[in-house]
């Protein structure tokens, strides 16, 4: 029964071997935020931070978390990331949204200034079927307003 | 006054007449140009719900009580259950009820392509469901599957039958023709990929079925789930607040719908069955492959003379014929056309629609077809297009049709072509290509909505629509408050629900704002009427005095109150006004136009294909919110990108089976991928469709895009592309023929 630190509090959680971070977060914890596109690791929509670094949640296991801390959309809320994304209409069905700004708030944290490069670097790893891409890095670009 | 009328409706290019109630649809198109909201940015107004995470999707609904089903799919392309036994299943952990062939039309004991349903497990779990899927025993027969559609098409085993069309005199055309060019030309099977799988959660409460569902059409599975399991209409309740991407393969209940109902109604507990990621990329549909025979001949001084077009859709085990003729039919002012379209029926997953079907792949033939003429007649490819402008295709003339404006917009970008050669460096060449758009795009009735103005000032629009990522919940909030003069952030919608609004149409065949725009509008105009009505009898005043705007009954002889105030009186009681969708202009046609230019650089010595620039020109008519006509426009694009160079739902030839069922072998473009998109919409509102003159614009953007991009990679390296996508090895091959050609004396461009 692991112990795990989520967006600053303190979750016992009651899994079997195998679960996923996903799977903990959405189905036992509510936070359902955090989607599920393809469950295996290829399209980042479960995109959440361990102790900040960007990780795919659905293939994370959760009894492999450990002390780190997990942060997700829900704690995210209100980073000026989010306003940017609705601002330059960064979403279109917003299904693959909070796993890009989750991602995005790890490379802003890094690198507050990244360049067009850098954010398309960084932001690879979440696909978005509707190809929000142009807004999302306009997004990502001025999300210092 | 309700109005029966007979009209035509069209969706996707198929029409069928209905009868419908109309109100009177008395409203005068504002001016063109833009409005204090409508024709002006505006950010969605689901946008931060989406962002922050709050919305809740199917996905994300968790019922009381809910199990979690699991489907069995044909691992056989081709096959027959011998037996099926249920016996261990249900002993394993967890499990609540088992379904198979004959329990549910859904599921079939003859297979006809690897995914299809054969059985289902509900359990506690969705784990274990899974677990038990492996204890169900199943006898196979495995037969030989038919993939060829060549060979499906001699057979004459069709999904449908043989269409033929002809206008002219096709073969004297040929033979008085100065110039002839015939090719064949090949597009691939695509996966609509929708982020969010295709899923249903159902429960049964007394007699009537609540279903949750990702869909693009409430009020089509209402009725599709009701005709099906034999219940009234109203005892079917179907809800889609928030929807993770269709792109026309949620137009249906799906298999899994009547799967999640059945076992809902054995275990008495609501249901969920949702798609793997796996299980969609087999059985949620895709746009199918198709093979075009084409021939274009002309006068030497480039005056189409005849088209014709022999195509073969690989419609897969079900589905239908999607227009492939299209564009061929629909875009020239040419006398004699000929074509035939057959839909060949395979072991292949089914198709569906996927954004603008048919034309995709027909403009990426014909559009390449016209540039192999322009080059072969020596004449400018834009030239060429103006040259064969259609003024009309059939005896109905057009709503309205730009697209000449759109071809004189495109010239700035057109000029850019010598630059773009001469940034060629190495083995990187540069070139630059157009394809034009035609497609659908009008909507139609009947659609509903109603609009409830209350004490608070506020508005809210209420109709059983969908809003699937297009934008079109704000762009209806947009329209209700220009009409009631009330600022954007006094609106709201509320839609997504059967039980909570009128009916509304299907969010495909680019008809979402067209359709369901004009009926808000109209009873955003009854709300205001009424406002009116009641402001004039308080403040003793004739009702042509008064008006609404800046959130304000205004007197034109002076005097203004807050529509609040007016309202107030009322106290909780509420104005409701309502609005219904009008025919489409009878005897025209409507349909949306555009251009795009491409821009690409090719490496001659490894194939690498980069996208830099593509300018799109569009004519949907009056454009409602820029912003988020842009964000449609760069996502067709980005599709169509995807759809030209990298996607491919590979079948291994032997047994049918899928090869890449995963996103990381599925190659679906990345933010990596995209090039500069600069979007000109020319936002002329059409002046014989409704009330508001709009189009749709969902679907346009994407049907040009393989076609300017394969004629930007002639441009560059004169190799000519026929078969998408272009990966690396097509790309070599096709360079490799090229210079074969040229070897052999015959210059392969120009």
């Amino acid at each position: 029964m692991p112990d795990l630190t989520i967006n600053g509090q303190t979750h016992s959680v009651a899994a079997p071997v195998g679960q996923t971070l996903a799977e903990t977060l959405r189905d036992d914890l509510g936070l359902t935020g955090t989607k599920i596109a393809c469950a295996e690791g290829h399209c980042g929509a479960c995109t959440v931070l361990l102790d900040g670094v960007p990780v795919y949640s659905c293939i994370t296991l959760v009894h492999m978390v450990g002390d780190r801390e997990v942060t997700t959309i829900e704690a995210l809320r209100e980073h000026p990331l989010v306003e940017a994304f609705v601002r330059t209409d960064a979403l279109q069905c917003g299904f693959c949204t909070p796993g890009q700004i989750v991602s995005a708030s790890a490379l802003v944290e890094a690198n507050p200034s990244p360049s067009s490069e850098e954010i398309r670097h960084a932001m690879a790893g979440n696909l978005c079927r509707c190809g929000t891409y142009p807004k999302i890095e306009e997004a990502i670009s001025s999300w210092q307003g | 006054m309700a109005r029966l009328i007979r009209t035509e409706k069209e969706v996707e290019g198929r029409y069928e007449d209905v009868w419908l109630v109309v109100e009177e649809d008395a409203l005068e198109q504002w001016p063109a140009g833009p409005r204090e909201i409508v024709g002006r940015e505006a950010p969605r107004k689901t946008g931060p719900l989406r962002a922050r995470g709050e919305a809740r999707y199917t996905a994300d609904i968790r019922l009381p009580g809910m199990l979690h089903a699991a489907v069995l799919r044909s691992p056989h392309a081709h096959a027959r259950v011998q037996k099926i036994s249920f016996e261990k299943a249900l002993a394993a952990a967890g499990v609540r009820a088992a379904v198979g062939p004959g329990d549910v039309d859904a599921l079939t004991d003859e297979p006809g392509y690897q995914g299809q349903a054969v059985a289902a497990i509900a359990a506690d779990t969705f784990r274990q469901a899974v677990a038990a899927l492996e204890l169900v025993e199943v006898e196979w027969d495995v037969r030989e599957p038919l993939l060829d559609p060549e060979e499906a098409v001699r057979r004459g085993q069709l999904v449908g039958e043989t269409s033929h069309y002809e206008r002219g005199d096709v073969e004297r055309a040929l033979a008085e023709a100065d110039v002839v060019v015939e090719a064949e030309y090949r597009t691939q099977t695509v996966l609509h990929s929708s982020m969010e799988t295709h899923q249903s959660i159902c429960e049964w409460r007394d007699d009537t079925l609540d279903v949750y569902i990702s869909t693009q059409f409430i009020w089509g599975i209402r009725d599709e789930v009701a005709r099906k399991l034999g219940v009234a209409p109203d005892k079917v309740r179907v809800v889609c607040e928030f929807m993770g991407g269709g792109f026309g393969s949620k137009n249906g209940a799906g298999d899994h719908t009547y799967i999640a109902a059945e076992l809902a109604k054995r275990t008495g507990r609501p249901v969920r069955c949702a798609l793997t990621r796996r299980e969609e990329n087999l059985a949620a549909g895709n746009r199918n492959a198709t093979i075009q025979r084409l021939t274009a001949a002309a006068r030497s001084d480039g005056t189409l003379v005849a088209l014709t077009g022999d195509f073969v859709n690989a419609t897969g085990w079900d589905g239908w014929a999607a227009s492939t003729d299209g564009p061929m039919r629909m875009l020239y002012d040419c006398e004699n056309i000929r074509t035939t379209l057959s839909p060949a029926k395979l072991n292949t997953p089914p198709m569906k629609a996927f954004r603008a079907p048919g034309f995709v792949e027909g403009t990426f033939g014909l559009e390449c077809l016209l540039d192999e003429l322009a080059a072969k007649l020596d004449i400018d490819p834009l030239e060429l297009r103006r040259l064969n402008y259609a003024n009309s295709t059939d005896d109905r003339p057009y709503s309205s049709k730009n697209l000449m404006e759109c071809y004189k917009r495109a010239e700035p970008h057109w000029q850019r072509r010598n630059d773009v050669r001469a940034r060629s460096e190495g083995p990187w060449k540069r070139g630059v290509g157009l394809a034009s758009q035609v497609w659908y795009g009008g909507g139609g009735p009947p659609s509903y909505a109603w609009v409830r103005v209350g004490s608070d000032g506020r508005a809210t629009v209420i109709t059983a629509m969908q809003d699937i990522g297009t934008g079109t919940a704000t762009a209806m909030a947009q329209i209700a408050a220009e009409e009631l003069g009330l600022p954007l952030d006094r609106v709201d919608i509320v839609l997504g629900d059967s039980a909570r609004g009128p009916y509304a149409s299907i969010s495909a065949g680019s008809s979402t704002t067209p359709s369901m725009g004009p009926a808000v509008r109209a009873a955003a105009a009854d709300a205001a009427r009424q406002i009116v009505e009641i402001a004039a009898q308080r403040h003793d005043k004739e009702e042509r005095v008064l008006s609404l705007a800046g959130g304000k009954v205004v007197s034109s002889d002076g005097g203004s109150w807050a529509i609040e105030e007016v309202v107030d009186l009322l106290d909780d009681a509420q104005i409701l006004g309502k609005g219904a969708r009008g025919p489409n202009p009878t005897g025209m046609q409507v349909l949306t136009f555009g251009v795009q230019v491409a821009e690409v650089a090719v490496d001659v010595e490894t194939g690498e294909i980069r996208v830099e620039r593509v300018a799109a020109i569009h004519d949907v008519g009056r454009v409602i919110n820029p912003l988020g006509a842009s964000s449609q426009v760069e996502g067709g694009i980005i599709q169509g990108i995807g759809h030209t160079l990298s996607e491919d739902r590979l079948l291994d030839p032997a047994s049918g089976l899928t090869l890449n069922q995963t996103l990381d072998a599925y190659k679906l473009p990345t933010i990596a991928d995209v090039p500069e998109i600069v979007t000109e919409l020319l936002d002329i509102p059409d002046e014989h469709l409704t009330n508001l003159g709009s189009k749709g614009l969902g679907e346009p953007p994407i049907v040009p895009t393989a076609a300017a991009i394969a004629n930007a990679i002639r441009d560059a390296t004169g190799a000519d592309v026929r078969s998408l996508p272009i990966t690396r090895e097509e790309m070599l091959r096709a360079l490799d023929e090229a210079r074969k050609k040229e070897k052999r004396g015959a210059p392969a461009a120009v």
